[in-house]
């Protein structure tokens, strides 16, 4: 199990400041992306969504491992 | 560089006195403020949420992003989170060079950046509801 925390309208999708999968290590960051839409289908929703994985924004392509830090950036609105 | 994340008042004045220097002709600022239309209703305030450590990184790369591009001499890049009323302070970007120009489109450059990648996301609160700006088409 893993948490991923939860900014802005991705904590009102999934209710708090955490969330958690399961089995997510080793797997890709596009396959997080499609076991959070299966779980919280609200993800879908948004104009888009990234991942940041240990403070830095997360390609497709890149294995989660145990211990990362993983965070859903919804759109941003800064400024 | 003087990249701050704050959860209280900014200051312009703090941001001037980091970027000015002898060699520098000119200093350029940009000041976002809240304001109490957007979309033809009526703001009464906002709520600025940061991924904080993030955010920092972020904010960092843009501003040596735009030393580099424009041969800024110095830059300073504050934003506030927290609530927010109107007409306070959200962000203050602050930059010098040599000549005008470069301190013009170093602003520039930043504000645009900030606002596609640093992980800051703003709840616009009104009369009869809030919701999360951007969010949703």
């Amino acid at each position: 199990m893993m948490k991923i925390q939860c900014f802005g309208v991705a904590r009102d999708i999934a209710g708090g400041p955490y969330l958690s999968l399961d089995q997510l290590e080793g797997r890709s960051v596009a396959e997080l992306r499609q076991a959070l839409l299966q779980a919280y289908p609200a993800f879908g929703e948004l104009v888009s969504f990234a991942i940041a994985r240990n403070e830095e924004y997360a390609s497709d392509e890149e294995r989660i491992e145990a211990g990362d830090q993983l965070v859903i950036i919804p759109p941003v609105a800064g400024g | 560089m003087d990249v701050q994340l704050s959860a209280t008042a900014l200051s312009l004045q703090a941001c001037r006195d980091f970027v000015v220097h002898p060699s520098c002709g000119g200093l350029c600022f940009f000041e976002g403020t809240i304001r109490d239309l957007n979309l033809g209703a009526t703001v009464t305030h906002l709520e600025f949420e940061a991924y904080a450590p993030m955010a920092v990184k972020e904010m960092t790369k843009i501003a040596v992003a735009a030393r580099d591009r424009f041969g800024l001499h110095a830059v300073a890049l504050h934003h506030r989170t927290g609530d927010l009323a109107i007409g306070d302070t959200a962000v203050i970007i602050a930059v010098s060079s040599v000549h005008r120009k470069p301190a013009f489109a170093g602003c520039e450059f930043i504000i645009d950046e900030l606002k596609k990648t640093v992980p800051i996301w703003k709840r616009e609160f009104r009369a009869d509801g809030s919701h999360w700006l951007n969010a949703h088409p």
